[in-house]
């Protein structure tokens, strides 16, 4: 595995995190390579959230480093990891249901109109909007209905769907989904799961924070496994099993 | 909700479903089954000179319906409207009348109710108070502020320039006043700020789900601000044209307005729930209002039964907006 030695995309070393005398992080190690998806599993209380929200910048590490593509980074919030192109979505729809499918794809980043009527009028370049979204929409695999209809006319799975395929669009490093399916029927867990995979395909490597552990299996090319604020351990699919890794997770067994 | 949508990836949505669902439609089409009851009924309905009263009827209200459609986008609701342009009168007759200059008078009176949006806006995003509460709170304080101001009495202004609005032009056989231009004007720009800009869009989205907003990193509290900012500058222009319409500056003026602009706005298709409808609407409902009001007058009909018909039509259009949300 270590033979090729894969560019490491997202690192945390030896990161701790105290709130007053809990321990919520105790020196966690995490590591995030090209072109992978790396499920994040624990039980409640392990530290996960801590570790993805250190991550994001939601949350100030006490200790330790955060490295980007091997350059340590401080983010002072959210807005500071997505600048340094890292999205998140997180698992109760974060959509706007009125507005439509290329609306919500581009919300927070339309783009104007070229020329004067887009510096000096403002004007919202929507046809461009429009066929972009279309064209992301394709190249992801995703179906939906016609770009222009509003969100809220679309199944849960789809919704979804254009929130996770909005942090593809514009993460230029990585994704962090956080329970991404945790509101969704099976099928249409399926649906999202499949949209997850052609965005790793595509060369984004992302982070899968999951308590399912038949989607984790499903899908995750490794999996991290955090138990009392540090990384139990980091195995394969292939490797291990799911009672393998609950046995892991629950401190009955060491990888 | 239907496996259809599935399938037909690359269907655009057929011209049928567009009409039906843009959302001015009902109103309109509610708009021209009055004007054709009354048109049939009265001869003198149609003539010009009665359309053009409409327009000159509708336009306070039509402006003041603009700001309240900005607010109740952002799912909030402005009870401070006709308060915040009682305010613009009586500084600026005020001002006027103490012999100040008129054009610095009505400029101050406008900077004053922009300032007054400023400040509801700043308790309803600053310190996350309920919209309601907020404008509920300044409705009180401007009233008694005002009573105060002017002594408790209406007072005349007589001045040319706070009165142009009320100056008329013709085009063909209809009479407009500038007012009646002003307001049409005031659509167009707001229209184009909702409808072709990010702000629109942003105030849109806010409206539909604050929290998505904020996770995609518009600026929600700053955007809330800026649309209760811009509302009371148009609640200020509505004081200048409503001393076009009748040169008296009356603190007990304008007690309904927050109930017509309102009744403007949700007869037009704007959801109280926010997020959903838009000005083309809101310039329907307020037409209706005024044609309602006009027809019932023109009847002989008293006028206690205007505002009942008003009220039925307001349940009618929140019930239907009710039942939409639910289906969906």
């Amino acid at each position: 595995m270590a033979d090729h030695s894969p560019h490491v995309v997202l690192e945390a070393r030896n990161v701790v995190k105290t709130y007053g005398h809990v321990t919520a992080l105790d020196g966690v190690d995490f590591e995030l390579r090209a072109g992978e998806i790396l499920a994040v599993v624990g039980d409640n209380g392990a530290g996960k959230s801590t570790l993805i929200k250190t991550l994001t910048g939601a949350v100030h590490p006490t200790s330790g480093d955060i490295l980007l593509d091997g350059a340590p980074v401080h983010f002072k919030g959210p807005l500071d990891a997505r600048h340094a192109g890292i999205e998140t979505v997180y698992q109760d729809l974060a959509v706007a249901p009125a507005l439509d499918i290329a609306a919500n794809l581009f919300l927070g980043r339309e783009l104007r109109a070229p020329g004067l009527l887009g510096s000096l009028f403002r004007r919202l370049d929507k046809k461009r909007m429009r066929e972009e979204a279309r064209r992301a929409m394709g190249e992801l695999k995703f179906r939906l209905p016609a770009i222009d209809n509003p969100v809220e006319s679309l199944s849960g799975g789809q919704r979804q769907g254009v929130a996770v395929a909005r942090a593809a669009l514009f993460a230029r490093k990585l994704v962090i989904m956080d329970e991404p399916t945790a509101a969704l029927g099976v099928r249409e867990t399926g649906q999202v799961l499949e949209l997850i995979r052609s965005i790793r395909d595509r060369g984004l490597p992302v982070v899968l924070i999951s308590h399912n552990m038949p989607n984790v299996f499903d899908i995750a090319d490794r999996i991290h496994i955090m138990r009392l604020g540090r990384r139990a351990a980091v195995v394969t699919p292939k490797t291990h099993s799911m009672n393998d890794v609950v046995a892991i997770m629950t401190g009955a067994a060491t990888a | 909700m239907n496996t259809a949508t599935v399938s037909d990836a690359e269907t655009p949505r057929s011209l049928t479903a567009r009409i039906l669902g843009t959302p001015s439609v009902g109103p309109l089409l509610v708009l021209l089954g009055f004007c054709v009851i009354f048109a049939l009924t009265n001869p003198r309905f149609l003539a010009t000179h009665n359309l053009s009263i409409i327009l000159q009827q509708t336009v306070i209200i039509g402006v003041l319906a603009i700001g309240q459609t900005l607010v109740i986008l952002t799912a909030g609701i402005d009870l401070a409207v006709g308060a915040i342009c009682v305010l613009g009168t009586i500084v600026a007759g005020k001002l006027v009348n103490l012999g100040y200059d008129p054009v610095l008078s009505m400029g101050f009176a406008i900077l004053l109710c922009t300032a007054a949006g400023l400040a509801a806006g700043g308790l309803v995003s600053g310190l996350r108070l309920p919209p309601f509460i907020v404008t509920l709170g300044i409705l009180g304080i401007l009233t008694a502020a005002l009573r105060l101001i002017s002594e408790g009495g209406a007072f005349p202004v007589r001045d040319p320039f706070l009165a142009w609005m009320g100056n008329t032009m013709k085009l063909g056989g209809f009479v407009l006043t500038y007012g009646v231009l002003i307001m049409f004007t005031l659509y167009a720009i707001v229209w184009y700020l909702l409808n072709q800009t990010k702000w629109g869009r942003h105030v849109y989205a806010i409206g539909n789900n604050a929290e998505a907003a904020r996770l995609v990193g518009i600026p929600v509290r700053r955007h809330l601000l800026s649309v209760y900012v811009l509302a009371g500058l148009i609640y200020g222009i509505a004081a200048w044209l409503a001393l076009g319409r009748i040169p008296n500056a009356d603190p007990n003026a304008m007690q309904s307005a927050n109930l017509d602009s309102i009744t403007a706005v949700v007869i037009g298709g704007t959801s109280l729930f926010g997020g959903r409808g838009g000005l083309i609407g809101t310039l329907i409902g307020a037409l209706i209002v005024g044609v309602l009001r006009n027809g019932l007058t023109l009847a002989g009909i008293d006028p206690l039964w205007q505002d009942l018909v008003t009220g039925i039509l307001v349940i009618i259009a929140v019930a239907l907006d009710q039942m939409s949300r639910r289906r969906s």
